[in-house]
């Protein structure tokens, strides 16, 4: 526990949950990660890099261009890419498209029992400013203000060559050590979690889920 | 399709009706008229089917318009039943017990129009609005760009030229410098 946050801030107050639930839950901070040497972050990093495991949750229509991905055609094992069904097992968060407030809460207690490190993926104009749903009263305009976004793919939809672009891109951010979301989302918690509860408006569930 | 539109002239004294198609008929009801026509057709008229349930919302005239839709597999023919209901206190007659699927249109009628249907089950649960404390979305009253600027953080747009404003600067800069 050399982790500042954890012994200056505050714990969290899970105001959403029941009295009798309180204590089914856990109220600590998620803490940042301490890169550790040079030379072996740098060899966690390639090797990161290189196994790329999806969450197969499909939160918008971007959903239809990762299926292809996984057929012979586009082959995304070939680049270490694999989808897994649950946030534990999983590494990288891809926002398929559009977010309505109602997928944005699942999405983040997805994200946030994800192991790190993390990443998140924003695909689709949707993720990016709302697309052409920028009007709309149930979707989210900007993702990044509620998850930290490594990478944006732009299109409407992204073809899934688009798609391997962008893990290409990821996987080149991850061996530089440029993805940091992990620790951009616990070290702005307080900021990350106001923006979701203004949103989301009937919080019931844990502050950190985890 | 003649025979039905004289069948429930005949029983109902339902007058205004407009015959879109050969196969298609929109006849408005009273309100409380609507379940006896809809079990007089599901049961003798093999209206089987409801296709759907959905609302327009008429501030002008201070109306809400349902439209049930049935649909009669037999003559391949669709009946849409319309009620004019009052805005300012909408409230339906649920007809759950006629087709159990009922209930779940009128739980999006109820969340996206606000429209009370008394009885159906489940109705007062969120189905996707979770925590929603505006007035309800599909009314035409409610600004739906206003409520995204002010809630969902709009991302700020892009500096736009208009295009030939901007080429007559670019090409012909020392034009603009005579003006």
């Amino acid at each position: 526990m050399d982790n500042k946050d954890i012994k200056t801030k505050p714990k969290l107050a899970n105001d959403g949950l029941a009295e009798h639930e309180k204590a089914l839950f856990c109220d600590a901070r998620p803490q940042s990660y301490k890169p550790l040497g040079k030379y072996v972050e740098k060899f966690l990093n390639w090797a990161r890099a290189n196994s790329l495991w999806i969450l197969g949750y499909g939160t918008g229509c971007g959903a239809i261009e990762l299926r292809p991905l996984m057929t012979a055609r586009f082959d995304m094992f070939r680049w270490g890419l694999a989808p897994r069904p649950t946030p534990r097992q999983a590494g990288v968060f891809v926002i398929g498209g559009y977010m309505s407030v109602k997928t944005l809460k699942r999405v983040i207690r997805s994200y946030e029992q994800m192991q790190g490190p993390k990443f998140v993926i924003g695909l689709g104009s949707c993720t990016i400013n709302g697309g052409m749903y920028w009007d709309s009263y149930n979707t989210i305009n900007r993702v990044d203000h509620y998850l930290p976004v490594d990478i944006y793919i732009t299109g409407c939809m992204p073809r899934p060559e688009a798609l391997i672009a962008g893990f290409n891109k990821l996987k080149e951010l991850i061996k530089e050590g440029k993805t940091d979301g992990q620790n951009e989302y616990a070290n702005n918690f307080d900021w990350y979690k106001a923006n979701q509860k203004k949103i989301v408006k009937d919080w019931n569930m844990p502050d950190y889920n985890w | 399709m003649q025979q039905i539109i004289d069948k429930l002239i005949d029983r109902y004294a339902i007058e205004p009706i407009q015959v879109r198609r050969n196969n298609q008929v929109f006849v408005t009801i009273e309100k409380n008229r609507l379940p006896d026509v809809l079990t007089f057709l599901r049961d003798y008229e093999n209206y089987t089917h409801l296709a759907f349930i959905t609302a327009v919302d008429y501030p002008e005239i201070e109306k809400f318009q349902l439209t049930y839709m049935l649909h009669n597999y037999e003559t391949n023919t669709d009946l849409g039943l319309r009620v004019l209901l009052d805005r300012t206190e909408p409230e339906m007659v649920s007809v759950h017990h006629l087709w159990e699927q009922v209930a779940t249109y009128q739980r999006e009628l109820r969340e996206m129009f606000g429209i009370d249907f008394p009885g159906s089950p489940g109705l007062n649960e969120s189905f996707a609005l979770e925590g929603w404390d505006e007035i309800p979305p599909m009314r035409r009253d409610f600004d739906t760009k206003e409520y995204s600027e002010r809630t969902y953080f709009p991302r700020p747009g892009r500096k736009t030229y208009d295009p030939r404003e901007y080429m007559k600067q670019k090409l012909y800069p020392e034009k603009k410098e005579d003006k």
